[in-house]
């Protein structure tokens, strides 16, 4: 754990700005909990995976550089997402030529920067929130978090300390829920295939409320879900675990 | 065999739409899933010789021509011959040539990826050569006219019912009244077919997993042990294969062999791995008497030095597509070629072009699942980007995702317009919402709101209550 105020920036991310801005107040309130400073600096948009999936390398360095100097001036740069962490953390750098001074700024943003319920746990060693729900809950491991980041026992972690909350698992939680960013628009059929088996894995299990560290994951799986009529819930993790539950479920009726 | 690459969005269309192919696929994602588990649990150095794996296979390529100078060597002074082909045509002729030196009716073949790239089977037909093929799943798509689904198990997209239609239609000499129930009667079957067939060729040909260096040494490794008899029975043996197969010596192979197996099918190893070096000497009791090796291109030593270079580490184990979602939803045909998977998808590219196969490598999650189980530790996933930066490159992105995209990218790069600019697109959504918290469909968003709703922005952008603040 650090020994001063952490100044932590907050990359609030494209999807969480513009469709659940109280994803972005759960990961502050959390932040400030485990004893961060916690700022919002204006010169972030979006990590650039809309241009580095489709292959825009220019594009993607030009967003980049904003981001890097966005957040020069903070110890850590936290992300309620896995998929916008991963692209800073692990993709940014790879951006830039070798050597160069770019290259360099590129690799001490990596190195500051962090998954929300990792950096809570992994970081700032919080063992525990001071939240409530009464339910039982399924976690969906959203693909960059697991398998760039390596997060999958830290939600659980903190979630076991959610009072009243029970999490049961769900088969193939590990399975990608056919989002993936543009992919979705361009190939629907089979996005749909996707998210069709992942919704039903989590039907499948007496859960009433879907948990993933994705805004782009979650409403995939909420449009499908309540597409299908079903009753099972959508909420981003941070909001259950800052007990930030008074706005409705995702795409749910205030 | 005909490219239907291009047509990759038809072709899903199709595959989804087939019940009895998507109940294939759903033991496909189950069972191979599980077997690979338990094999990587069982073994506790397997991540560290997955490395080892890698790395031999690098320093192979880094140099390659050293290696093949030993190689071509030993194979000449164990009394066989190399051949070179640079393209799939090259490689069919120098066969073809072959089979009729000795006057072929019939060759007997083993399993092939490097055959089936070259279509082989099509050309020794006009030709006037029977193939036959001797590895079951290979058999039953032969017998009905299709192209493998799958690198190592060709005819995974069949259930039994249609494997025995296709033999009571084929093997018409066998009585109407036979059971054919049990998958092992198939088997049997199929068995008692092929005996005749290995005595009868003229020619066997089977492909390599691996070309040994230091001693001249090709190797297969199968479960049914009918790459055997297909190149130790006839007089003359074809090694059907291509450059990325060499490894300096033995001892290496059997470092990737420990993880072949393993991440393939889950087994330990495979029930048979079969060493053939040279042709038969003086007082051996059988083996060929004339062993060609045609070793083809076809593009791939263009990938050396490249981006694309690691996809040369390939052992074709078929993890990748056993846990690859979208192969799950479309199985192996829809990518119109030989390779299917996400190795089809970075491989398929380098061997026909990307403005052939150019849906491949974008119809990915990057999920990444890929990458965490090849043995060989291939980025996968950074070398699809690769390929869209290539289409980006050369203007080959669709105009429409262009178009949305470089807009997109303008306001992106400026962080003030941005945010005006979210705050605006929030206030038209909730003017088309209507009080709505989710739409059924908007025309913006046709590929999302065709199967599933587009939930509603909550609020006014976070930045904008950050600013005012405080918490809405
Ligand atoms: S890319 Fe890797 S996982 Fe896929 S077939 Fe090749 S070696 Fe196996």
């Amino acid at each position: 754990m650090p020994e001063t105020v952490p100044k932590v920036g907050l990359f609030v991310t494209c999807l969480v700005d513009v469709f659940r801005p109280g994803v972005g107040w759960a990961a502050v309130k959390l932040l400030r909990d485990a004893g961060c400073e916690v700022d919002v600096p204006r010169g972030q948009t979006c990590c650039g995976q809309p241009a580095y999936n489709t292959g825009d390398r220019a594009d993607t360095r030009a967003i980049a550089e904003k981001t890097i100097k966005a957040f020069e001036p903070f110890d850590y740069v936290v992300a309620p997402s896995g998929s916008c962490a991963g692209m800073l953390k692990k993709h940014y750098p790879e951006l830039f030529e070798d050597g160069s001074a770019l290259k360099a700024s590129a690799e001490a943003l990596s190195a500051k920067t962090h998954e929300l319920i990792s950096f809570l746990v992994d970081i700032m060693g919080v063992e525990g929130v001071d939240a409530a729900f009464d339910g039982t809950v399924t976690y969906h491991d959203s693909c960059s978090g697991l398998r760039e980041l390596g997060i999958k026992e830290q939600p659980r972690k903190l979630l076991a300390t959610v009072s009243g909350l029970t999490l049961e698992e769900m088969e193939e939680s590990e399975v990608c829920c056919g989002f993936g960013g543009t992919f979705c628009v361009k190939y629907p059929d089979i996005s749909n295939t996707m998210v069709s088996s992942k919704v039903g894995h989590a039907g499948e299990t007496s859960a009433g409320l879907l948990l993933a560290g994705d805004l782009g994951c979650l409403m995939n799986m909420a449009g499908k879900l309540k597409r299908e009529g079903s009753p099972v819930e959508v909420r981003h993790v941070a909001e259950v675990l800052a007990g930030a539950l008074d706005d409705p479920a995702i795409g749910e009726n205030g | 065999m005909d490219i239907t690459s291009p047509a990759f969005k038809s072709n899903v269309k199709r595959a989804i739409g087939d019940k009895q192919l998507q109940r294939a696929m759903g033991n496909v994602k189950v069972g191979f899933v599980k077997k690979r588990a338990a094999a990587r649990e069982n073994l506790p150095e397997f991540d560290q010789l997955r490395d080892q794996a890698r790395d031999i296979k690098n320093h192979t390529l880094e140099h390659l021509d050293l290696y093949y100078e030993i190689y071509e060597k030993k194979v000449e002074a164990t009394g066989g011959s190399v051949h070179w082909a640079a393209t799939a045509k090259d490689a069919r002729d120098i066969i073809l040539e072959i089979c009729q030196a000795h006057g072929a009716r019939t060759v007997t073949k083993g399993k092939s990826m490097i055959a089936e790239e070259i279509a082989l089977n099509e050309h020794l037909e006009a030709a006037g050569i029977t193939p036959v093929e001797t590895d079951l799943g290979e058999y039953i798509i032969q017998l009905r006219n299709e192209p493998p689904s799958h690198i190592i198990g060709p005819a995974i997209h069949l259930n039994r019912d249609q494997v025995e239609a296709s033999f009571r239609a084929a093997h018409t000499h066998l009585p109407d009244d036979r059971s054919l129930e049990e998958v092992s009667e198939l088997v049997d079957e199929a068995r008692q077919v092929l005996r005749q067939k290995y005595i009868d060729a003229d020619v066997g040909i089977t492909g390599a997993n691996y070309l040994v260096a230091e001693t001249g040494t090709s190797i297969i490794v199968t479960n049914e042990g009918n790459g055997d008899l297909t190149q130790s029975l006839p007089k003359v043996h074809i090694v059907c294969t291509s450059l990325e197969k060499l490894v300096p010596t033995l001892e290496d192979v059997s470092t990737i062999l420990r993880v072949l197996a393993r991440s393939a099918t889950g087994q330990e190893f495979s029930t048979y791995t079969t060493l053939s070096t040279g042709a038969r000497r003086k007082g051996d009791p059988d083996g060929p008497e004339e062993y060609h090796v045609v070793i083809l291109d076809n593009g791939r030593s263009d990938m050396l030095g490249t981006e694309f270079q690691d996809m040369l580490r390939c052992i074709r184990c078929g993890a990748c597509m056993n846990h690859c979602p979208v192969y799950h939803s479309v199985g192996g045909h829809a990518y119109g070629w030989v390779y299917p998977g996400p190795m089809g998808a970075v491989l398929t590219p380098s061997l026909i072009g990307i403005d052939q196969a150019g849906h491949l490598p974008n119809a990915s999650t990057f999920c990444g699942r890929c990458e965490a189980v090849c043995p060989m530790r291939i980025p996968l996933p950074k070398m699809m980007r690769h390929w869209r930066e290539r289409e980006f490159e050369r203007h080959l992105t669709p105009r429409t995702v262009r178009t949305s995209l470089s807009l997109w990218a303008f306001l992106a790069r400026r962080p003030a317009l941005y945010h005006l600019a979210a705050s605006t697109f929030i206030r038209a959504l909730k003017l088309l919402a209507f009080g709505r918290s989710r739409l059924k469909s908007a025309p913006f968003a046709g590929g999302w709101t065709k199967y599933r709703d587009l939930p509603m922005p909550s609020g006014r952008s976070f930045q904008e209550s950050w600013r005012a603040g405080g918490d809405e």
